[in-house]
């Protein structure tokens, strides 16, 4: 187990007539090599979470274990929490401020304290895994790429610093279709060839859907629900009650479900739906 | 020609880039837009879209080429303020729009602008903000609302200064799924209660479907054009220009790919499950 | 919550305070501070405190607001009694080591420190109030005369009116960024003083940045919504001077003999 969340809570601005519980008894546990989707509508905790997994915010009560460091531990230092621990805010190209990618990428490492050796090669590693080209953005100025290369700059300066879990706050937010995917296939690929732990929040059950293999579904400062995304969204009605949804595919096979038998409707992407379609298709022109 | 509400003809849009040279984000675009018409205009970041919007509102001014408002030419410079006035514009950043500190007097901006006498004012800012149903909010300060509260007050804002056409640049862009409902009801709700013509720029496809016409610039030109339903049963050109179609568009498209009779204008869920 | 911050922080209510016109406001608390600078002995403060205590009972605003707007500026109060409690000769009361505390000093610097006391929660209470907009308004209709010998009265309203719009979007953004730059291992918090301002260009670039993308926003947006200046634009709150503007402008300019009298008499 990579991390471990107990009785988790947060309380805003406490005694106050401002006084808001943002979260209330969160228990989760972590998993080396998940892939979670964190979803909730606006205002159920997500963000106020994830602050916490790398030591933003303290804990009002509560323990969070990160690869065996107690986090509120005074023996900790803040600077081994944010070594495990990368976090990728919304919008994170607007937190770009250097001359060059080069620098602003180095800008963590260097931080950490890093030989100017070890950080080249890092700054170097990480572009590539953003999938751009380290000799030919490393002397440009991050303010004259485009607003999607701008954005893989900024995760890219959080992967410098070699976390072993990454968490992306809705890093599609604001991009459209293509530069949505280019961002979503990286965090894939990411996944796929790092040893990492991705904890991916979004507003999109469909990116969701295709990527993650298990879900958190906050509510209210609450986790409110757990499982795979087929567990998840199975359950459409609970989910709407609290402000979300499911893939409009998974809408569509249970609406064919409703009107034919013989179908599985726990669907969650466009190509599944197709085989099962086309195998129920199949077999009732065999009968 | 006088249900026409916007006309351009033949307008190219050229700007200088960093070196120096000319770049033209729209090329050659004629396009007419009927009154009371929902008109959504799709493309991918830099397909020319917004300069588009901002051309219609005369905060661009075309290279060559002519862009007409209610017949008004938006280069005659004495027509300017007409123009703003008949084809209002709300924009991307909820935040970045709001003027004042309290959502009534944010509101009240653009008809104290134009010089509105106070109580037709008053009047005007309590239809809009009861319009998209801000009313109550109406001694809010715009920072403590949600994004699509704010949006819906930049909208009323529009609104106040009585314009037979809204453009909206992406007003769903940085909002969260229950923002982007609220918004997109408030516009479909103007366009059929209020019989305002909609400009909607978006490059969310579920959004494009609602409208009566969309039209999908690439590259500063329109590269397709029609009902939403003939518009997405070209799945292959939608996906090259870099956009999505609904799912369950895509699922009949890749069933009609393996032989399987389904229409190739399916939009929705029913629609899809009726055909099968 | 950085949201909560009190600059400008208006406390909407429905009292006579609430109600008075905001140019009569203004004018009474620039005579109000002008008075309490004319205050040299401690009887014309216990009008003021009754002043004071009376408007603040009347607007119904929590005495903890008008505190809470003192909290910032709470250590320069304390300087401010220190410097004058151990910097003014006189008769020594005691001696601290090598400071001497004499009558005139106690004196002295319970009386800045009232006096600033007082001063604060005078605006404090403007600010609660008067709503930001009704605030600049009045300034901008009190500066209207002065147009013509060139006092950009419209251009400075609108201006204040900006600024107090998005100082809370600046500061949540300044604490996004800030968060967002810790994430990434940087440090405002230590090392010397030189250290502290080298670590915040991560957090100023990124703002200027953001600030002018902002300010380009709203200056189209604000084209778009026909704004051309100050000429020919009306206003859908108009102000109108009653009976209640004019006897609390009276009752300060009562107050204020009273202390002008009990200085030079």
């Amino acid at each position: 187990m990579i991390m471990k969340i107990s009785d988790l809570i947060h309380v805003y601005s406490p005694n106050s007539p401002f006084e808001v519980k943002a979260l209330d008894g969160i228990n989760i546990d972590i998993d080396k090599n998940e892939f979670i989707g964190l979803i909730g509508h606006t205002g159920s905790g997500k963000s106020t979470l994830i602050q916490h997994l790398n030591g933003l915010l303290k804990p009002t009560k509560g323990k969070i274990i990160i690869d065996g460091m107690d986090i509120s531990s005074k023996e900790v230092k803040l600077k081994d929490i944010r070594k495990k621990v990368g976090l990728v805010f919304q919008y994170p190209e607007h937190q770009l401020f250097e001359e060059t990618v080069y620098k602003d990428i180095s800008f963590g490492p260097k931080n950490l304290g890093l030989s100017e050796n070890e950080i080249e090669g890092r700054v170097e590693e990480a572009i590539e895994m953003v999938g751009l080209d380290y000799n030919e953005v490393k002397d440009r100025s991050p303010f004259e790429l485009s607003g999607g290369q701008r954005r893989r700059v900024a995760i890219a300066g959080v992967l410098a610093m070699k976390p072993r879990i990454l968490i992306l706050d809705e890093p599609t937010a604001g991009l459209d279709p293509r530069g949505r995917d280019e961002i979503l296939t990286q965090i894939e690929k990411l996944y796929q060839n790092n040893d990492m732990t991705i904890i991916l929040v979004s507003h999109s059950m469909e990116d969701i859907a295709k990527l993650v293999n298990r879900l958190i579904v906050m509510h209210k400062g609450k986790v409110a629900m757990e499982g795979t995304p087929r567990e998840v969204f199975k359950k459409v009605k609970e989910l709407e009650e609290i402000g979300l949804a499911v893939p409009q595919i998974t809408y569509f096979m249970k609406a064919f479900k409703s009107k034919v038998n013989d179908i599985n409707d726990e669907i969650l992407t466009v190509e599944e739906a197709k085989k099962e379609i086309l195998r129920y298709l199949r077999s009732k022109e065999n009968d | 020609m006088k249900d026409i509400m916007i006309q351009l003809d033949n307008v190219t849009f050229e700007y200088k880039n960093y070196e120096d040279e000319n770049i033209a984000a729209l090329k050659d675009v004629t396009l007419s837009v009927r009154k009371g018409e929902f008109l959504a205009v799709l493309g991918h970041n830099g397909s020319g879209k917004s300069t588009l919007a901002k051309l219609i509102n005369a905060l661009l001014l075309p290279t060559k080429g002519k862009v007409l408002v209610k017949g008004m030419d938006t280069l005659d410079e004495d027509k300017i303020w007409d123009v703003r006035q008949a084809a209002g514009m709300v924009f991307q950043n909820p935040d970045n729009q709001l003027v004042a500190t309290i959502v009534e007097e944010d509101v009240a901006f653009g008809p104290e602008n134009q010089g509105i006498n106070p109580s037709e004012i008053r009047k005007r800012v309590d239809n809009a903000l009861e319009t998209v149903g801000m009313l109550d909010y109406i001694n809010h300060a715009p920072h403590l609302l949600s994004g699509g509260q704010k949006q819906r007050v930049a909208i009323a804002g529009v609104l106040a200064m009585m314009p037979d056409c809204i453009i909206l640049d992406e007003p769903t862009a940085m909002l969260d799924p229950s923002g982007r409902k609220e918004v997109m009801s408030t516009i479909t709700r103007l366009n059929k209660e209020e019989n305002k013509t909609i400009i909607l720029i978006t490059h969310y496809m579920d959004e494009a479907v609602q409208a009566d016409r969309i039209v999908v610039m690439s590259e500063g030109e329109v590269a397709l054009e029609g009902e939403p339903r003939e518009v997405f049963s070209r799945v292959e050109d939608i996906i090259g220009l870099g956009l999505d179609v609904p799912q369950v568009t895509e699922l009949a498209y890749k069933l009609r790919k393996e032989g399987i009779n389904v229409p190739s204008n399916i939009l929705t869920v029913e629609e899809l499950v009726m055909s099968l | 919550m950085i949201k909560n911050i009190t600059i400008g922080q208006y406390f909407p209510g429905d009292t006579i305070i609430h109600k008075l016109d905001p140019r009569i406001k203004i004018m009474i608390i620039f005579l109000f501070i002008v008075s309490l600078f004319f205050i040299n002995s401690f009887y014309p403060y216990i009008f003021v405190l009754l002043f004071v205590a009376s408007s603040i009972l009347l607007s119904k605003v929590p005495v903890k607001f008008i505190f809470k707007g003192l909290k910032p500026i709470m250590f320069i109060i304390i300087i401010t009694f220190l410097i004058n409690l151990f910097m003014t000769r006189g008769e020594i009361l005691f001696e601290l080591g090598p400071l001497d505390i004499t009558k005139e000093g106690v004196f002295h610097a319970t009386f800045m420190a009232l006096r600033l006391v007082f001063l604060v929660m005078g605006t404090s209470l403007l600010t609660l109030t008067t709503s930001p907009i009704a605030l600049t308004d009045g300034i901008e209709r009190l500066l209207n005369p002065f147009r013509k010998i060139g006092v950009p009265a419209h251009e400075l309203a609108m201006m204040m009116t900006i600024a107090l719009r998005f100082i809370p979007t600046l500061l949540e953004e300044t604490d996004k960024i800030m968060k967002a730059q810790m994430a990434r291992g940087a440090d405002f918090e230590s090392g010397n003083v030189l250290n502290r301002a080298k670590s915040l260009v991560p957090l100023l670039v990124p703002l200027f940045v953001s600030a002018f993308r902002r300010a380009d926003d709203l200056a189209m947006a604000m084209e778009a919504r026909c704004y051309r200046g100050g000429e020919n634009r009306t206003r859908m709150k108009q102000l109108k001077l009653t009976v209640r503007d004019f006897v609390s402008l009276s009752i300060m300019i009562v107050l204020m003999i009273g202390i002008l009298l009990f200085r030079f008499w």
